[in-house]
C-alpha cells in the first residue's frame, strides 16, 4: 500500500551550469539561466510504501509525515534563494531532477529509521511540469 | 533515474461512429458521442519521459525540446481540428481516446529520435485526459 503526503514552498533559482559559457547556458536553460533567478510555486508529493500496522491501521502517521516534512524539507527550502541559501545548490544546478534527489536524500534515511519505504518523490516545478525520482 | 512529465492541453472535435455498425448499433455503443455533427473535448495530455540527469545539465529531459517535439507532431495537427475530418488516421479508425491515445504516441515516437538523438530520454508513456473524469493512458512499448 502507498501512501502520499503533499506540501508546497515557494523559492527561487537559476539554472545555468558554471562552467559553460554564457550562450550555452542560454541555449540549454532559456529564461531559466536569468542569473537574477525566478521563482516557482514547488508542490511535493511524497509517497511511503508499507502494509497497515495491525493496531492503528496506519501505514505511518501522516501528522508524522506531515512534520517530517515541514522539519527536513519546507523549513530549509520554503522562501529561499536556492542557489545561495540551500546546500547542495551553490554546486548543484536546481533543476527539478536535482531537488527531487535532494528531497529523496533528505527523507530516505528518516523513512528507513522509522521502518518505512520511501517509494516516490514527486515535484511540480510549475503544474504542467513534474518529476518523479526513481532511485540511483 | 527520473520520470519527467509534461502536461499539454489542445482542443479537437471528434464523432464516435463506426461504419461496420449499423445506425442503431452505433447508437447503443456510442450514444451521445455518435450524433451525426460531432462535438468536442479540452482534451489535455501528459507525456511522461525516462532518463537520468545530463551532466552538463542536471536536467533528465530539456522541456524546450520536448515542447517543440509536440507541438510539431501533435498540437499544430490537431489543435482546433475535426479528428474524423481533418487527422488521416481516423478516416478509417474511430478517433476514441484510446485510439488517439495510440496516434499521439505514434507521432511522438516517430519524430523523437530527431529531437533526441542520444540513448536518452526515452519515450515512457502518454495520459489522455478527454475530460476530467474520462483518462486513458498508453505506454510507449504497447504500440510499434
Amino acid at each position: 500500500m502507498i501512501i502520499t503526503r503533499k506540501v508546497e514552498f515557494s523559492a527561487s533559482h537559476v539554472c545555468r551550469n558554471p562552467a559553460l559559457a554564457d550562450e550555452e547556458n542560454q541555449r540549454l536553460f532559456g529564461m531559466a539561466a536569468n542569473p537574477h533567478g525566478h521563482g516557482h510555486n514547488y508542490v511535493l508529493e511524497v509517497s511511503v510504501e508499507g502494509q497497515p500496522h495491525p493496531v492503528t491501521g496506519m501505514v505511518l502517521d501522516l501528522k508524522e509525515l506531515k512534520d517530517l516534512l515541514n522539519r527536513e524539507i519546507v523549513e530549509p527550502y520554503d522562501h529561499r534563494f536556492l542557489n545561495r541559501e540551500v546546500p547542495p545548490f551553490d554546486h548543484v544546478i536546481p533543476t527539478a531532477e536535482n531537488i527531487a534527489r535532494d528531497i529523496w536524500q533528505r527523507l530516505e534515511p528518516h523513512l528507513r529509521g522509522l521502518g518505512r519505504r520511501l517509494q516516490l518523490v514527486r515535484l511540480y516545478e510549475t503544474p504542467d511540469l513534474y518529476v518523479d525520482y526513481l532511485g540511483e | 533515474m527520473f520520470r519527467v512529465t509534461r502536461r499539454y492541453q489542445f482542443a479537437a472535435s471528434h464523432r464516435l461512429y463506426s461504419p461496420r455498425l449499423s445506425e442503431e448499433e452505433n447508437l447503443r455503443v456510442y450514444g451521445k458521442c455518435a450524433y451525426p455533427y460531432g462535438h468536442g473535448h479540452n482534451y489535455r495530455v501528459e507525456v511522461s519521459s525516462l532518463g537520468p540527469a545530463d551532466a552538463r545539465s542536471g536536467r533528465a529531459v530539456d522541456p524546450a525540446l520536448l515542447d517543440r517535439l509536440m507541438a510539431e507532431q501533435v498540437l499544430h495537427p490537431l489543435d482546433h481540428r475535426n479528428l474524423n475530418l481533418e487527422v488521416p488516421a481516423f478516416r478509417e479508425v474511430v478517433p476514441t481516446s484510446e485510439n488517439l491515445g495510440i496516434e499521439i504516441c505514434r507521432r511522438l515516437k516517430r519524430g523523437w529520435s530527431a529531437v533526441f538523438p542520444g540513448e536518452w530520454p526515452k519515450l515512457e508513456k502518454i495520459r489522455i485526459e478527454e475530460t476530467p473524469r474520462n483518462i486513458f493512458e498508453i505506454r510507449a512499448d504497447e504500440i510499434e
